[in-house]
């Protein structure tokens, strides 16, 4: 039976993560685990995470998860949610600067905060609330999802990928960053899906679904 | 464009939905999963639940009501009341919560609210603001914050306390106006202009709400990015459709 594994480093709430996978994989099983052995035996995996990136990428070195995403994301379908999509790009300014996994070219920039004067539809940082997503290319996630559709954001950070080749989906928050990004095997998001009613129901279920080879 | 939110907010008492008038004489209004449920076909942007239950007895009541509602639902979940550790913000995120709601312990210990964001992450530390207006007529406009339901003075100032608790890593803040809440008369617009001028963080509107006029003022002349209701939306006065809808008809940016 097909199984989907969560790596679990510790961070972050993956119950609802768990249940809307659970709920949208069919006959698949879903593993919550921090084993690399346990998550080298799913067929694919999902990195997903909240909280600051430093942290993030201390406890996935601790629990020798680092080289398992790295390895796992050359062959096996792979999902980067929120902290888990930055994670995957080469450096974030998050925390004084922390080099990441490296499995997209880029950086993750902080948005500008907002003036102190009080004036009027000011951005607030973090970005927290509903967004559209333009899709730019197509690829097998978003089938089933229009074009510009909603999906819940909550970040301070977002990801620069400098190959403009990658980028699968754009928001428009300050200035337009990438929301969506994807090569080969690796597919991630910023927004939640897990949170982001039936669109994002739709994009998991995908993901159960995708066959990249 | 990021959309304005509309919350509907649940107060539960062991277990029940109940809806209070100035934070008093409480009513029933409902099973929380099925209100939830509702709110969520409706199109609610994210669902508030307060626990006002006064016994710490009954919190395990609370964990298994919001465990049953994420089972349910799939928008963000933000759970409150009685909140005074971490270990408290680890069992209602365990419990499915997405944030934490926090305000007698933010007020007794503000470190706290950092220790939380820094573990949990700010996203997901939410600080409400309990506000009384306590200026008199002809004063400069003047507001103070209160915990324990709106009974006791803390001697803050709410707009300098708003500030204080954002640099501690509140990632959002939920500011009710004791004065408006219950009496469907509006928001306290003033007070939510200048709270979220203060603040580079989102700023939910709480207390007063009783029409969908009261919803736009709060999200245009108060500034606020979210706007939260309860009783229009449970005693079935508005869907939250005919909110966003009424709301989109004026030019407001929301989700369809």
């Amino acid at each position: 039976m097909a199984a989907i594994g969560i790596i679990d480093y510790g961070m972050g709430n993956l119950h609802s993560l768990g249940k809307a996978l659970e709920r949208v994989a069919g006959n698949g099983r879903v593993v919550i685990s921090y084993d690399p052995e346990e998550l080298l035996k799913c067929d694919r995996l999902v990195l997903p995470g909240v909280g600051g990136v430093r942290e993030c990428m201390k406890e996935l070195q601790r629990l020798e998860l680092n080289q398992l995403v790295v390895e796992a994301a050359r062959s096996k379908p792979m999902l980067g949610i929120c902290l888990g999509m930055q994670v995957m790009l080469e450096w974030s300014d998050e925390n004084g600067g922390v080099p990441a996994l490296g499995l997209f070219p880029g950086r993750v920039s902080r948005f500008p905060d907002p003036p102190e004067d009080g004036s009027p539809n000011r951005l607030k940082v973090p970005h927290m609330g509903w967004n559209r997503v333009r899709q730019v290319r197509p690829h097998p996630m978003w089938q089933g999802v229009p074009d510009n559709a909603w999906f819940y954001f909550v970040h301070s950070y977002h990801a620069v990928p400098s190959n403009p080749e990658h980028v699968l989906g754009v928001t428009d928050y300050v200035h337009e960053f990438a929301s969506a990004i994807a090569r080969d095997n690796i597919v991630a998001f910023q927004f939640h899906p897990e949170k982001s009613q039936n669109h994002g129901m739709t994009l998991l279920a995908n993901f159960t679904q995708w066959d990249p080879a | 464009m990021l959309a304005k939110r509309i919350i509907p907010c649940l107060d539960i008492d062991r277990g029940r939905v109940v809806k209070g008038i100035k934070f008093e004489d409480v009513q029933d209004a409902g099973d929380p999963v099925e209100v939830a449920r509702k709110y969520d076909a409706q199109g609610a942007d994210e669902l508030v639940f307060l626990d006002i239950t006064a016994s710490v007895d009954d919190r395990p009541t609370l964990f298994q009501t919001v465990e049953a509602v994420a089972r349910e639902i799939y928008i963000p979940l933000t759970v409150g009341g009685g909140v005074r550790n971490c270990a408290d913000v680890r069992a209602l995120l365990s419990a499915g919560a997405d944030k934490v709601s926090i305000n007698t312990a933010a007020v007794d210990n503000p470190d706290f609210v950092s220790e939380a964001g820094e573990r949990y992450g700010v996203q997901c530390i939410v600080v409400a603001i309990d506000a009384k207006r306590v200026s008199k007529k002809k004063e400069a406009p003047r507001w103070e914050v209160f915990t324990h339901g709106g009974r006791k003075a803390t001697g803050l100032d709410a707009i300098e306390w708003a500030r204080n608790i954002v640099q501690k890593g509140a990632g959002e803040l939920l500011l009710t106006s004791i004065d408006r809440d219950g009496t469907k008369g509006g928001y306290d617009l003033e007070l939510l202009r200048a709270i979220s001028d203060a603040v580079s963080v989102p700023v939910i509107a709480s207390g007063g709400v009783g029409n969908l006029e009261h919803l736009y003022e709060g999200l245009t002349t108060g500034g606020a990015d979210a706007v939260l209701a309860a009783s229009i939306f449970h005693q079935g006065t508005y869907t939250v459709g005919e909110a966003k809808q009424f709301l989109a008809a004026k030019g407001v940016l929301v989700r369809s």
